[in-house]
């Protein structure tokens, strides 16, 4: 795991709303005859022949991920592969992030789906999470045959606070996007602080906060986006 | 790891460590990472059945594989229970939110642009920073007792804010910190 995962705080930011809202995005099969140019138009993008091969290439790509598996998407779908052009890329990142879950596995899902119906989605998950699943549980079951032994234990100690740190960093890269927000800065600022407080050190449960302040959050947004 | 854990779930635990799995899926709006707070309160503060120490070198094992960041969550369960409580976890954080995917995606993307979907990224969007900081406060509980491990996560923090470092240096690094002077 990694702080990879692009937050919802960008969603707006992403250079979607540029496309018109009437569009649904093309399927892979037909963007050929789309009849849009799109930056890689000379090189019309291809089809994943079956649900093997897309088991086969996301399992590819999930195993390079280190430290962040949504470039190596972007490279390996849209560059590689040529499945997707960068438009429809962003697209499918978009709608990845405004529904629960992690943003890389429902992307996945949703190209899968695309593709071959739900056993493309399941191919395209199962390509993301199985081999990555054998390498992890390896490495747990390594580190509990040796646990007790304190070099290990300082090890794994030095890799969680860099695991920290890592995550931290991560959610402070993402404070600039807030200027940006509907809310206004200071607003915005305002319900990160609070719910830092309210998470990290009251260690109230989240469901509570999503009702509470995330409700009041949404519908501050609902009335300053009024036409 | 699972000798190390203080005291698995019972049994009949097994159906409410599940719940709360669906229940976090459905929240975990903004990626896996946001969940950690979430995960850290009811595994360690309310079941104690894993240690500050245990829960954030878990997520640390996972941070070092690849793969989705969602595995860590693997690891949790496995943690907990073996392979029982890694598929509990895992089928519980999935079902929801792929099920929702799947219905949300054939559904119609096209939504995403009117004023309510948008309401819902925008102001959700501060809630999920405040989460991220809290799930890097969260699992550096383990480090601030130790001043060599508090200038480690001070120096991942400040290093990845300024540059494009590969975190799997930054991870080796810790790791050779923590080797030798913990």
């Amino acid at each position: 795991m990694s702080p990879d995962t692009p937050l919802a705080p960008d969603a707006a930011a992403l250079p979607a709303a540029d496309e018109s809202p009437g569009t649904p995005p093309a399927a892979t099969v037909t963007i050929e005859d789309a009849g849009a140019p799109s930056v890689l138009d000379d090189e019309s993008p291809r089809t994943p022949q079956s649900p093997a091969e897309i088991f086969r290439v996301f399992t590819r790509l999930a195993l390079q991920g280190f430290g962040g598996v949504l470039p190596i998407v972007q490279h390996e779908l849209v560059e590689r592969e040529r499945w997707l052009t960068r438009e429809q890329f962003l697209e499918l990142l978009a709608v990845s992030q405004v529904l629960p879950g992690p943003n890389v596995v429902n992307l996945s899902l949703m190209f899968g789906d695309r593709a071959f119906g739900w056993r493309g989605g399941l191919a395209a998950l199962g390509g993301m999470l199985l081999a990555p699943l054998g390498v992890v549980l390896a490495l747990t079951v390594a580190y509990a045959h040796c646990a007790q032994q304190p070099v290990v234990a300082g090890v794994l100690r030095g890799m969680g606070a860099v695991a920290a740190g890592l995550i931290m960093g991560t959610g402070i890269k993402l404070l600039p996007a807030l200027r940006k927000n509907v809310l206004g800065p200071v607003l915005a600022f305002t319900f990160a602080a609070l719910m830092f407080a309210c998470i990290a050190l009251l260690r109230i449960p989240l469901a509570w906060m999503l009702g509470g302040l995330g409700a009041v959050a949404c519908t501050l947004a609902w009335r300053r986006l009024a036409p | 790891m699972t000798p190390a854990v203080v005291a698995a779930p019972a049994g009949s635990d097994w159906g409410g460590v599940f719940a709360q799995f669906l229940l976090l899926s459905l929240l975990s709006i903004g990626g896996a990472i946001s969940t950690v707070p979430e995960m850290h309160r009811y595994l360690v503060d309310q079941h104690h059945w894993l240690s500050n120490d245990q829960f954030s070198a878990m997520v640390a094992i996972a941070q070092a594989a690849p793969g989705p960041n969602l595995l860590f969550v693997a690891v949790l369960g496995w943690g907990i229970g073996g392979a029982v409580g890694m598929l509990v976890t895992m089928i519980g954080i999935l079902l929801p939110s792929t099920t929702l995917t799947l219905a949300a995606a054939r559904w119609g993307e096209t939504r995403r642009h009117t004023r309510g979907v948008q309401a819902f990224v925008t102001g959700l969007a501060p809630l999920t920073v405040g989460l991220v900081l809290s799930s890097g406060f969260l699992l550096g509980k383990p480090a601030y007792g130790n001043p060599w491990l508090l200038a480690t996560m001070a120096a991942t923090v400040a290093l990845c804010v300024r540059w494009k470092i590969s975190p799997l240096w930054l991870i080796a690094a810790g790791g050779l910190v923590g080797g030798l002077v913990t």
